[in-house]
């Protein structure tokens, strides 16, 4: 065990004494994030908006309770620095303003969406989903995402209390405290509580979670800085698996490997060093930013787990990439290509929720998509418990990384040949 | 003596390429051992396997009687080795590369510091101890290199051609150090395709060649092999044909045997001083000029000469 710390900390001094990586790993995330804030404006002062009154057009053909809960809540006081919420006649209008960049996103409400969910008086639910349609101008992605998020949580809380009210009517049925003809008056009364509960509940997790204390602004830095430190991540884990061909190109490993230390622990060693790096990058950006640019990471915990969870599936990245790799020169050009297509891929640049349904499963290869789901949620006033799903996602990528590169490695430079 | 390492009939096969093919023998403890041979010869390879880094094809080693195969761990403990290409940290300072290495063999605390503090007077970098190895010279690297080998006291040391690439004053330092460690007891196998290293160093020396050991025993075993005859070395013209001039020189009945290599051709005779008028008026007859003459008495590059046919530069 000491030995695997000794290898890993030899690494670690070796990393902060070369220049060139230190550069990519602090100094590019670190001044790329900085340009963006420019472009935004976000670290003007100290927790401003970077991106305020948001130009919506809202078009709410729907009669009932949950499409006037939804304009509601985009006209209530909790959103309104956020967003400009308009009223708007018909889709064919509103998609229009927004085709000539009238406006960041059309929310178009459909005719019957509250009777779909809460059907009337003895009609059973409708079968088919129907969907609140969102026109983004591809003009403002990050804005366009916001007033997507605000939409998901609405929609989500919608659904979390209909699936609930089913639960609780079938377990009253089956108890036999109402009969089948209740149901429908039941359900329907259920849903109308739920409508009206949900108008005046918090908008979403960003003001539930500040409710009592000064009201909090959406910063797009908050979504700009975590996807460049996880971009730059990848540079660090495939240049610290580049490390590990430079011992065998440099004669330092064979030496290792010849000295009272078996191959496992130098394997394990190296990795522990390329974590190590990583982790220690992703704190030091995190730090920077929250001095610099006022950055609020969301509650601790839950941010220090989904760093070190992050980073456990990034260095799987880089661990395989190196023992597919036969030189360092090719660790170096396929962990470039590979850090900018997760970049690409994992929203760094626009987020993946504007992309195509494709495009969204695709970037969940990437511990980027991820690791930025997780720090949006911190953001957005999240918890620990909340990150579930990224916290999962990442775990089960870094095992299956590491199962397969350490089986290659057992294979090739850690064998005895 | 009682013997440290013991090989017995090793093979190292890649495909059809055999590096290595059947050696065995003995080395015993306290004795600095020389391995002689061309580049090529499969001097590394062997090193590789007793060190325990490559697995034998066949056959066996056992090192302070532990089996390289078997039980490479406890070998591990008793081996040092010195690398013939630097194994260093660049990036690191000298003490820093000796404080890992140090480490990775158990040793801490007071016991690592005092350690490394001897080391450092021994290879003689106490004052540029604190200096990055990347600033270094190519010899104060390969004192470094050897400095790493030595810093756990190993019974036995394996240093695999630790002179190459360096400044005759680092080598006479390192061929010093050798002799210095070996008078405080420590057995060395030593690699080199230099013979006047193995000549000067070793208590015996075995010789390879294409992965065989061609002869084994003392330097003066050895240059009995090719009885009390001399060796005349004559330099030509890089336009004149040496073969010719060999050719000529097998003619003269003192001539035992006459090689090329090169510009030069290489004559085994009982008297070289005699040798040389008949040899330079052949050379004559044929217009080849030469331009160096050579003496040697009976040394391993006879040997190896007489062995193979191939001089040990080839």
């Amino acid at each position: 065990m000491k030995k695997l710390f000794l290898i890993g900390f030899k690494d670690l001094r070796l990393v902060f004494r070369d220049r060139t990586a230190l550069m990519f790993m602090l100094l590019a995330p670190f001044l790329l994030t900085l340009g963006l804030g420019f472009v935004t404006g976000a670290y003007g002062s100290h927790g401003s908006s970077g991106i305020s009154q948001i130009s919506v057009l809202l078009v709410n053909q729907d009669n009932g309770q949950l499409g006037q809960a939804l304009v509601d809540l985009f006209q209530s006081p909790d959103l309104a620095d956020l967003v400009d919420p308009v009223l708007s006649a018909d889709p064919a209008t509103a998609r229009a303003q927004i085709d000539a960049n009238a406006g960041v996103a059309a929310v178009i409400i459909p005719a019957g969406f509250t009777d779909n969910i809460i059907p009337p008086d003895n009609l059973a639910p409708a079968g088919n989903v129907m969907k609140i349609e969102i026109y983004k101008n591809p003009l403002s992605p990050v804005s366009a995402g916001v007033i997507q998020s605000i939409v998901e949580e609405f929609t989500s809380r919608v659904e979390t209390g209909r699936v609930g009210g089913q639960v609780i009517v079938t377990q009253l049925l089956a108890a036999g405290l109402i009969t089948p003809d209740q149901v429908s008056a039941i359900a329907s009364e259920m849903g109308t509580r739920q409508a009206s509960a949900g108008d005046k509940s918090p908008a979403i997790a960003l003001q539930a979670a500040q409710s009592g204390q000064a009201q909090k602004a959406f910063n797009a830095m908050a979504y700009m800085a975590p996807g460049m430190a996880l971009m730059f991540l990848m540079f660090t884990v495939s240049n610290g698996g580049r490390s590990i061909l430079l011992e065998q190109l440099r004669g330092t490993l064979p030496r290792l490997l010849v000295s009272p230390t078996n191959s496992a622990q130098v394997l394990i060693g190296k990795i522990f060093g390329v974590y190590v790096s990583g982790v220690i990058q992703m704190f030091i950006l995190i730090l920077t930013c929250s001095l610099l640019f006022g950055l609020q990471w969301g509650k601790p915990l839950g941010m220090l787990v989904l760093v070190l969870v992050a980073v456990f599936a990034a260095t799987g990245w880089g661990m395989l990439i190196t023992a597919l790799a036969r030189t360092p020169g090719q660790v170096s050009s396929i962990g470039t290509a590979v850090m900018l297509t997760f970049g690409i891929l994992g929203g760094t640049f626009i987020q993946t929720s504007l992309m195509p349904g494709w495009f969204q499963v695709v970037s969940k290869i990437t511990p980027n998509a991820w690791g930025l789901d997780g720090f949006i949620i911190l953001g957005m006033g999240g918890s620990l418990t909340d990150l579930g799903k990224p916290l999962s996602g990442l775990t089960v990528m870094g095992v299956v990384l590491f199962v397969v590169s350490i089986f290659i490695f057992s294979r090739s430079s850690f064998a005895r040949k | 003596m009682k013997a440290i390492l013991e090989a017995r009939n090793l093979v190292k096969k890649y495909g059809d390429f055999t590096a290595v093919n059947g050696i065995s023998f003995v080395i015993q403890e306290g004795e600095i051992f020389g391995l002689l041979g061309p580049n090529g010869a499969g001097k590394t390879t062997t090193i590789s396997m007793l060190s325990t880094l490559f697995v034998p094809t066949s056959g066996e080693a056992i090192i302070g009687g532990h089996s390289v195969t078997q039980e490479a761990m406890a070998v591990r403990n008793l081996i040092g080795i010195v690398p013939q290409d630097l194994a260093l940290y660049d990036d690191l300072t000298a003490r820093e590369n000796l404080s890992f290495w140090g480490q990775m063999y158990g040793l801490s605390g007071k016991a690592l510091n005092t350690r490394i503090d001897e080391v450092l007077e021994q290879i003689d970098l106490t004052d540029k101890a604190k200096d990055r190895v990347k600033t270094y010279s190519g010899g104060m690297k390969r004192r470094v290199n050897i400095g790493v080998g030595l810093l756990h006291k190993p019974h036995l040391l394996f240093m695999d051609e630790p002179t190459v690439g360096i400044d005759p004053q680092s080598r006479r330092a390192i061929l010093d150090s050798v002799k210095d460690l070996n008078k405080q007891g420590m057995t060395v196998l030593y690699t080199t395709h230099y013979m006047e290293e193995a000549a000067e160093l070793s208590d015996r020396v075995a010789i390879m060649d294409h992965g065989q050991l061609i002869a084994l025993g003392t330097q003066a075993e050895l240059t009995k092999q090719v009885g009390e005859m001399e060796t005349l070395i004559l330099h030509v013209g890089e336009n004149d044909d040496p073969g010719r001039l060999a050719a000529a020189l097998r003619t003269l009945k003192m001539v035992r045997r006459a090689d090329v290599t090169d510009h030069t051709v290489t004559v085994i005779v009982p008297e070289a001083e005699e040798a040389l008028a008949p040899a330079v008026t052949k050379a004559n007859e044929l217009g080849i000029k030469i331009h160096s003459v050579d003496m040697r008495e009976p040394n391993l590059e006879a040997v190896f000469l007489h062995l193979t046919g191939r001089a040990l530069r080839d």
